[in-house]
C-alpha cells in the first residue's frame, strides 16, 4: 500500500474462476494470475475481446482526464487529449481493450482516479 | 499564489494557505472520510485483519447519490437499464473491488489531514492572516489530486450538477442562495485541482 504510486499498485482481487459459479476466488492483491488462468468464460465469445469505456461527466477537469490518461496507460499527452476529447464531445470513448480481467483492472484503476468507467464485450 | 500550486523542483509542488482555507480543506477532507467511512454493508468491524483482508465487499451500488457516483457500476452503460447479466456482473465486481477502493480513497482524504496538521502557522506580524506554505512530495501530490477529485465528485453531486448549464447557472447564484457557500468551495478545489495537476505534468 506504501510503495510507489497507489493508483498503481497491481489488482488481483479479480479472480479468475468466478464466473462458474461454485468457485470464488479471493485471492490476495500481490499474486500474479498466470496466464493459463485467463481462459475465457463460457459465457462470453473468446474472440471479442472487451474494451473499456470512460464516460463525460461534468465534474471532472478536461486537464485531469489527460493526465489520468498519460499517468496510468502511459498515452502520449497527443493521444490521451485526443481520448479526453472524445470523452468530452462524443459522451465516452474506449480507452483500452483486451481480456475482460485486463478491462476489470483497467475500469477499477478508473474508478481509483475518480472517472467513471464501464467495461464491455466489443461486439 | 495563494490557492494556487506552483511545481517544486524534483517533482513535488507547493501552495500557499491561509488559516481559512487550511480550516476549510480540512473540515471537507474529514467529511470526505465520514462519507466514505468504513462500508455500510461491511458488517461489525472484524478484529482479525486477516479476516478484513478477505471479507466480500457489498453488491449493491450505494444508495447515497454522492457515494454511488464514487463506487460506480462497472458494468452497464450509464442512463440505461442494466440487463441481467450486466447487474450480475457489477454486482460480483463490486463484491470483489469495492473495499479496497474504499481503503484507497480513505488514505487520500487522511494524507490530506495529515498534511494540513502538520503545518505550522506564520502569525503574521503585519496583523494580518497567518499563512502556511504547504508542500507535497510527488507521492503526497497524487493523494491529493484524488481527495481533491474526490471531493468534487462528492460536492459535485450534491449540487446536483448534471450538465454544463446546470453549472453554468450555479456559478451565477445570488450571494443569499443557501448553495452558495458550496459552490465557493467546488470551485476553489477546482482552482487546486486544476493547478496541482498542471504542475505534475510541469
Amino acid at each position: 500500500m506504501d510503495e510507489g504510486d497507489p493508483l498503481l499498485r497491481p489488482v488481483g482481487l479479480v479472480g479468475g474462476e468466478r464466473n462458474d459459479g461454485a468457485v470464488v476466488s479471493v485471492a490476495p492483491v500481490e499474486i500474479e494470475r498466470p496466464e493459463s488462468s485467463e481462459a475465457p468464460y463460457a459465457v462470453a465469445e473468446p474472440d471479442v475481446p472487451w474494451v473499456t469505456l470512460v464516460h463525460n461527466d461534468p465534474v471532472n477537469l478536461m486537464s485531469y482526464v489527460t493526465y489520468v490518461f498519460q499517468a496510468y496507460f502511459g498515452y502520449s499527452k497527443d493521444k490521451a487529449h485526443r481520448l479526453m476529447l472524445d470523452v468530452h464531445h462524443k459522451g465516452r470513448a474506449t480507452v483500452s481493450s483486451g481480456s475482460r480481467e485486463e478491462m476489470e483492472r483497467d475500469v477499477q484503476a478508473m474508478h481509483g482516479y475518480g472517472l467513471w468507467a464501464t467495461l464491455s464485450q466489443d461486439r | 499564489m495563494a490557492g494556487h500550486f506552483e511545481p517544486l523542483p524534483g517533482g513535488g509542488a507547493a501552495v500557499v494557505l491561509d488559516e481559512v482555507e487550511v480550516s476549510i480543506l480540512r473540515s471537507l477532507a474529514v467529511q470526505l472520510l465520514e462519507l466514505i467511512g468504513p462500508g455500510a454493508d461491511q458488517g461489525p468491524e472484524e478484529a482479525d485483519p486477516l479476516a478484513r483482508l478477505f471479507a466480500e465487499g457489498p453488491s449493491e451500488p450505494p444508495a447515497d447519490p454522492a457515494l454511488a457516483r464514487l463506487f460506480p457500476d462497472a458494468y452497464g452503460a450509464p442512463g440505461s437499464e442494466q440487463d441481467a447479466q450486466a447487474r450480475a456482473y457489477a454486482a460480483e465486481f463490486r463484491r470483489y473491488t469495492e473495499n479496497d477502493l474504499r481503503a484507497r480513497k480513505r488514505d487520500d482524504a487522511l494524507a490530506v489531514v495529515h498534511a494540513l496538521d502538520s503545518l505550522t502557522l506564520d502569525g503574521g506580524d503585519d496583523g494580518g492572516d497567518s499563512d502556511a506554505v504547504l508542500r507535497l512530495s510527488a507521492d503526497e501530490c497524487r493523494q491529493w489530486l484524488g481527495a481533491l477529485n474526490d471531493l468534487r465528485l462528492a460536492i459535485g453531486t450534491r449540487l446536483e450538477i448534471g450538465d454544463e448549464d446546470d453549472s453554468d447557472e450555479l456559478f451565477r447564484l445570488p450571494d443569499e442562495d443557501p448553495r452558495k457557500p458550496m459552490v465557493m468551495a467546488y470551485l476553489w478545489l477546482g482552482g487546486l485541482q486544476e493547478t496541482l495537476v498542471e504542475s505534475l505534468m510541469a
